[in-house]
């Protein structure tokens, strides 16, 4: 008896000591908490598929999220693994070391995601990528059909049939765009939705080379284009905040919205009768390629000191397999850069259509690595533009100028 | 504290008022040092830490080299830093002249008139005061909405008395959005001075109003030589607690024109700048610690300086009246 309960203790210890070897508890922080039941849904399909290892998700609210990630990292109270941003706010993490590098090895998903993809999770300095691409965001033209069939509309093919559109629907007693300039971001947004084609891809070629810069006549075409339509945004949408224009458009008061993709969840939330449809705002001439705007939202990303690398590695390579793609693309309602997705959504179908064709979000893209940024410059800039306090040659000036000070290219 | 003597053998009689004293000093010691530590770890040391952060370059979150002063001469010499920062430098220094008028000028006279006890001077005590008990945020957002161009209620108002023109896009329009800021402060604090200057007023001993009185027949006069000066300690305290105020200006012109000091630049101020440099402002830029936290120590450093010589010479002021 005495042995027997000897044996047991000493069993019980020995797993006692053992277990959390074995057990492997990740803790994975995201800024997405409207996201979470989907994400459970998604790790515990990845715990019972791996046994021994288990995710913990943990949100965040948006806003603080890079202050939040970036204290536990110095503090090295890190997660195992995290949402990170792209670009420039993503370099800020993975530039300091905090993040594991990644290779097709690790996630061989990675293999089939395109480059621009990539690039979003790549820190410049050494050429690795350190996080998993996760959604691309589009901006274009959201458009409530319901007006667009009542007055008999069709999505325009010229830039001269949008604006006929805009005043049909002016005349009609509507607001023909919702957008107001009142916070700044949107102006960048406005001006990649609806001057991209304007531009043209070459020219975004060009500036991403070096050879051009943004007093490029092709670019000035965009911004004057920009201006001449902002006609149509509502009276005093200079004091018209980014809250207030989506909601000018979810209560059906406004016929077109011009910003990103990630709109489109949140309007069908707000007004489920609301019938959507989305274009790329045309060029002058109907040759002209229809090109939207495109940038990617993140990555996930892997914690450079976690004491469970290979768990960690196992989750990731999960986050680029198509089965995680399928749920995230289509519960989520996101474009994803798996390959081999199916969208059930047609509007996001739609979306992805209109992707084949785009254009880089350029100041996000390529120049949001130093102050003043690019987007700094551009946002500035179009408000004051389109108070009418500017033109496009001087705002395409003042935004050289600045990116000037720093980037090589644009000092000759 | 003594050191304790150890030259000499205490004596049982030496050594019992000594035990007293250290318990005293233990005591006072007890009291001080939580307050102390706080203090010391939320304050100080954050100060302190800052100052350091602002002499080194930073590549996102890591610290590069000891870079000197480079950090301070970039935020108010080199472009188009600077011409930020002296943007905003400016706007706080006419948010702090405005309110001087306004918010200070409106709380002597609102304090004068309840003081008097006009007609429904209790019901107005309370409802001066009111504003200042909401949380900014609650009144930031409210007046984003009165303000609104389409259907906020100042443009409605003005509409539907026929003044058509004057509805506009206020927090929109550069020539209007910092006032309209200006405004919504001083109508949420403009309690404040009221109240310290009422209770200034009320402490004037009714002898000396009494015998100037007799002397004069003339308000003006009595509020200029009696009363004015006899109410300048509660001056001190409304002008002084309102240039720290104007200069550490954030949350108001946060939460109604956001990070940017939007429409380009014209509601920006210093408190804004320093916050989308040093957390950065995750539309539109990068973070810089090093930047941020020399702003920081400037913003401090000026609000230091000048409140203190400032609080210097007006009590003086007070001791010689």
């Amino acid at each position: 008896m005495k042995k027997t309960f000897k044996l047991l203790t000493l069993g019980l210890a020995a797993t006692a000591i053992a277990a959390p070897a074995v057990a492997q508890d990740l803790s994975f922080w995201s800024w997405r908490q409207e996201d979470r039941a989907v994400y459970e849904d998604l790790i515990a399909a990845f715990e019972a598929a791996n046994p021994g290892i288990t995710v913990e998700f943990e949100a965040f609210e948006a806003s603080s999220y890079a202050t939040i990630l970036s204290t536990a990292l110095a503090g090295e109270s890190g997660p195992d693994m995290m949402m990170v941003r792209a670009y420039g706010a993503f370099e800020a993490v993975a530039g300091a070391d905090y993040l594991m590098p990644i290779t097709q090895d690790d996630v061989p998903g990675l293999a089939s995601m395109n480059e621009t993809a990539l690039l979003a999770q790549t820190l410049r300095e050494d050429g690795e990528i350190y996080g998993v691409p996760f959604a691309s965001q589009t901006m274009l033209v959201i458009y409530n059909k319901g007006i667009y069939d009542q007055l008999g509309l069709s999505e325009p093919d010229t830039w001269d049939e949008l604006l006929a559109n805009a005043q049909a629907i002016e005349d009609a007693g509507m607001f023909a765009f919702a957008n107001g300039t009142a916070t700044a971001w949107q102006n960048e947004t406005i001006v990649s939705a609806l001057g991209s084609s304007t531009i043209g891809q070459d020219f975004f070629r060009e500036v991403v080379a070096g050879t051009t810069d943004f007093t490029d006549p092709r670019f000035v075409a965009g911004l004057e284009k920009v201006q001449e339509i902002s006609a149509y945004f509502p009276d005093g949408f200079t004091g018209l905040d980014y809250a207030s224009s989506q909601q000018l458009f979810v209560s059906g008061l406004a016929a077109m919205f011009a910003g990103g993709s990630f709109e489109i969840a949140n309007f069908r939330n707000q007004n489920p009768d609301l019938e959507i449809g989305v274009f790329a705002a045309p060029g002058p001439s109907a040759d002209d390629a229809k090109l939207v705007g495109v940038f990617f939202d993140g990555g996930y990303a892997g914690n450079a000191s976690t004491e469970h690398a290979e768990a960690v590695k196992k989750f990731l390579a999960y986050t680029a397999t198509t089965e995680f793609g399928q749920v995230f693309a289509n519960e989520l309602r996101n474009i994803t850069p798996i390959q081999g997705v199916t969208l059930t959504d047609d509007l996001l179908n739609e979306v992805a259509q209109l992707n084949q064709s785009a254009v880089p979000y350029i100041m996000l893209t390529n120049f949001r690595y130093e102050e003043p940024s690019g987007s700094v410059l551009l946002q500035a800039e179009v408000q004051k533009m389109l108070a009418g306090e500017t033109t496009p040659q001087d705002a395409a000036q003042a935004v050289t100028d600045g990116i000037a000070t720093y980037y090589a290219p644009f000092q000759d | 504290m003594d050191a304790p003597d150890t030259t000499e053998a205490p004596t049982q009689k030496s050594r019992l008022p000594r035990l007293r004293m250290s318990g005293r000093g233990m005591w006072i010691t007890f009291l001080l040092v939580p307050p102390l530590a706080v203090m010391a770890l939320f304050v100080i040391y954050p100060i302190v830490s800052a100052l350091a952060y602002a002499f080194y370059d930073w590549q996102g979150l890591r610290r590069g080299e000891f870079v000197g002063f480079a950090n301070f001469s970039k935020v108010l010499f080199d472009e188009p830093f600077a011409t930020t920062t002296w943007n905003a430098f400016k706007n706080n220094v006419f948010v702090f002249f405005a309110l001087m008028i306004i918010q200070n000028g409106l709380g002597f006279i609102l304090a004068y008139a309840l003081w008097r006890d006009l007609p429904g001077a209790r019901f107005h005590r309370i409802a001066v005061f009111l504003p200042v008990v909401l949380s900014t945020v609650i009144i930031g957002y409210v007046w984003k909405l009165f303000f609104h161009p389409i259907f906020g209620a100042v443009n409605q108002l003005l509409r539907s008395v026929g003044l058509d023109v004057f509805a506009g896009p206020w927090l929109g329009d550069p020539d209007t959005a910092l006032n309209a800021l200006i405004f919504v402060n001083a109508w949420a604090w403009v309690g404040f001075p009221t109240l310290v200057f009422l209770a200034g007023l009320q402490r004037i001993p009714s002898e000396i109003l009494d015998a100037a009185r007799m002397e004069t027949d003339s308000e003006l006069l009595l509020i200029r030589k009696i009363i004015w000066p006899l109410i300048a300690p509660s001056a001190t305290v409304c002008f002084i607690l309102l240039f720290i105020g104007s200069f550490n200006w954030f949350e108001l012109p946060y939460i109604m024109v956001g990070l940017d000091g939007s429409p380009f630049g014209t509601t920006d101020v210093l408190g804004l700048y320093f916050y989308r440099t040093a957390f950065g402002n995750q539309s539109a830029g990068i973070q810089d610690f090093g930047m941020g936290s020399a702003l920081a120590v400037l913003m401090f450093l000026f609000i230091a300086v000048v409140a203190t010589v400032w609080t210097i010479y007006l009590r003086r002021r007070e001791i010689e009246v």
